[in-house]
């Protein structure tokens, strides 16, 4: 791999959205709201007394968080906030942000009409779609663990002086935020590069996309109904599975750009 | 009559394309290709060239006659149908990302990103090319000041006039040092000063430096000017090839003809002449003659010595690769050859 070209192209795209207001604000403004919003949620939680009754998934998510269910139902609901549902969410918001330049990355540079000088330098195809796809992934992993640590931070500060010890970090949640984050936002990704290289404009390859994040969405849903609890176990395998998907297109990358192909959809 | 050699050219089909890139005599060999995309339209037919260091090829020829496909090929971003390419004597399918290194491409897409500015246009090419980090800034200053782009380097090219970023885009192809220069179009959008400062400088590149020049261009005085060898290419097929000189010979155009003899010998010269055109006295004993077939003026001429007109002088008109290309284009139908293209891709 020319790893000096993958970076190249990596830096010369992370620079192009550094200095473009109109992509970079929406790209920051979204995680720091959620993380604004859950915080907040939070930390009301942890101090109400109301009956919450309804919620009743949500609560028994608890039992796995902290092997207890001694607290009351609003701070077991802000612990299954911090633990199960947040993380998740915030991989999502990630993973959307980002996937601006994934979708972006190639169908955009054939928009521009500067997909043939690109096509024209000594790099392989394997690895233009490389930098295209680590020139996504920066802001995603950056954006998403660090909206991940301040909201952990903001959780533990919210309910830590109720309970009396820090619901974070646990294992559940070390594997969703380390792991099996990660795996999804660079599979889901990578995914997204593919269909960039193969979709004749930026909004077709964007509509594709959005279908990487349904799995996401459904996890999200189903933690907070309590139908499928992403148990440790469980994101390390899935996490797993997500690094492997990962690792598989990076392998078949140059198949999937094929500059004939690429040079084929010119006018 | 006109007699024109359309046949391809054929100076190399039976030489075999060398095995050691170090040995091989020819910077770019183009032979017996043909490129059919999708669908069924054959867009280059049993097309040849050659470009050796230190020469420039002109290819010549209409919207969609095959210019640009040709370029694709020897840049490795298309696959011959049939047919091999050698450039410095790599298969640009095979070692596409070695022939690349080698060689600058002026796409006629646009080859700077609108977002950068033309500095960072140039260091990012210059990293992808592999330019020695250490010097690539020196590199990339040294050639935006011989392009006249120092003072606006930082600058987004999404301000620059048209002009500005062809000769941008010219310093970025230059970046690496290539060895093969293939040139699209390379002065549209130029103004005639800057015109003359490219011919200037593709000629140097090619004579001091010995790089092998490929430049497609519809701008027949460009190609009269700047080449060694011309092919004009029409529907995907080379229809004529050689020398500016050489191929503006091999037409037979009509032309103009001065003829100056003794005055007393007018009216002798004018009844001959009648045979031949309409004469236009120009003063007493000089006389013009448009629309003369170029084989018809020895002829002329020997009908006048032979009905005694005393002839001091006969001058014809030279005629122009413009003559030739015209000709050569005059039965075509334009609007056919675009469809054909935009079908193409």
């Amino acid at each position: 791999m020319n790893r000096n070209a993958v970076r190249a192209i990596a830096a010369r795209d992370l620079a192009t959205v550094r200095r473009n207001l109109g992509v970079l604000v929406p790209m920051l403004i979204v995680p720091v709201a959620l993380v604004a919003m859950l915080s907040l949620a939070t930390f009301l939680a942890a101090r109400t007394t109301m009956d919450l009754g309804p919620l009743t998934g949500l609560l028994d998510l608890t039992g796995s968080a902290d092997g207890g269910t001694e607290h009351s139902p609003g701070v077991r609901l802000a612990i299954a906030l911090a633990t199960y549902v947040g993380p998740p969410l915030l991989i999502i918001v990630s993973l959307l942000t980002a996937s601006v330049m994934a979708t972006d990355s190639v169908a955009g540079e054939r928009e521009r009409g500067t997909i043939e000088g690109l096509l024209l330098t000594p790099v392989s195809d394997r690895d233009i779609l490389m930098g295209k796809l680590v020139g996504a992934l920066v802001p995603a992993l950056v954006l998403g663990l660090a909206s991940q640590l301040v909201y952990a931070a903001v959780a533990v500060a919210a309910i830590a002086p109720v309970t009396g010890s820090p619901p974070l970090p646990t294992l559940p949640w070390a594997m969703t935020v380390l792991w099996f984050g990660p795996a999804f936002t660079t599979a889901a990704l990578g995914l997204t590069v593919f269909v960039s290289a193969r979709a004749r404009t930026v909004q077709a390859a964007h509509q594709v996309s959005g279908v990487g994040v349904i799995p996401l969405v459904a996890l999200v849903v189903g933690q907070a109904t309590g139908l499928f609890l992403l148990y440790w176990w469980v994101g390390l395998l899935l996490g797993a599975l997500f690094w492997a998907a990962a690792y598989a297109m990076v392998r078949m990358g140059g198949r999937v750009l094929q500059r004939e192909n690429q040079i084929a959809t010119l006018v | 009559m006109t007699t024109l050699d359309t046949r391809p050219p054929t100076p190399h089909e039976a030489m075999p394309l060398p095995e050691n890139p170090a040995s091989a005599p020819d910077a770019l060999r183009v032979d017996s290709v043909t490129k059919t995309f999708t669908g069924g339209v054959r867009a280059l037919d049993d097309v040849g060239l050659a470009a050796r260091p230190g020469q420039v090829v002109g290819l010549l020829g209409h919207n969609g006659a095959g210019k640009t496909t040709l370029v694709r090929l020897v840049s490795g971003l298309l696959t011959p149908t049939s047919g091999t390419v050698s450039v410095l004597g790599f298969d640009p399918v095979r070692d596409g990302v070695e022939v690349r290194r080698r060689i600058g491409v002026l796409p006629s897409s646009q080859l700077l990103d609108n977002r950068l500015s033309g500095r960072e246009n140039l260091r990012f090419a210059g990293r992808l090319f592999g330019v020695d980090p250490a010097r690539l800034d020196e590199r990339v200053d040294s050639l935006l000041d011989e392009f006249g782009m120092l003072a606006r380097a930082d600058d987004r090219v999404s301000t620059y006039s048209a002009g500005m970023r062809q000769r941008t885009a010219l310093a970025r192809v230059l970046l690496s040092r290539p060895e093969l220069l293939l040139l699209d179009e390379p002065s549209s959008a130029l103004d005639p000063v800057a015109i003359r400062e490219l011919h200037e400088l593709i000629r140097r590149k090619s004579r001091e430096e010995r790089i092998a020049v490929v430049i497609c261009t519809h701008d027949l005085a460009e190609a009269a000017d700047l080449c060694d060898e011309v092919l004009i290419l029409s529907q995907g097929r080379v229809i004529a090839s050689g020398s500016p000189q050489e191929l503006a010979a091999r037409v037979d155009v009509p032309t103009a003809v001065e003829l100056e003899c003794e005055a007393a010998d007018t009216d002798a010269a004018l009844a001959v002449m009648a045979g031949f055109t309409d004469a236009e006295r120009v003063s007493e004993g000089t006389f013009r003659l448009d629309g003369v077939a170029r084989s018809s003026v020895p002829e002329l001429v020997g009908s006048l010595v032979g009905a005694g007109v005393r002839l001091y002088t006969v001058r014809t008109a030279q005629a122009t690769l413009e003559d030739l290309y015209l000709r050569l284009h005059a039965g075509d139908d334009h609007g056919d050859r675009t469809d054909r293209n935009s079908e193409a891709k």
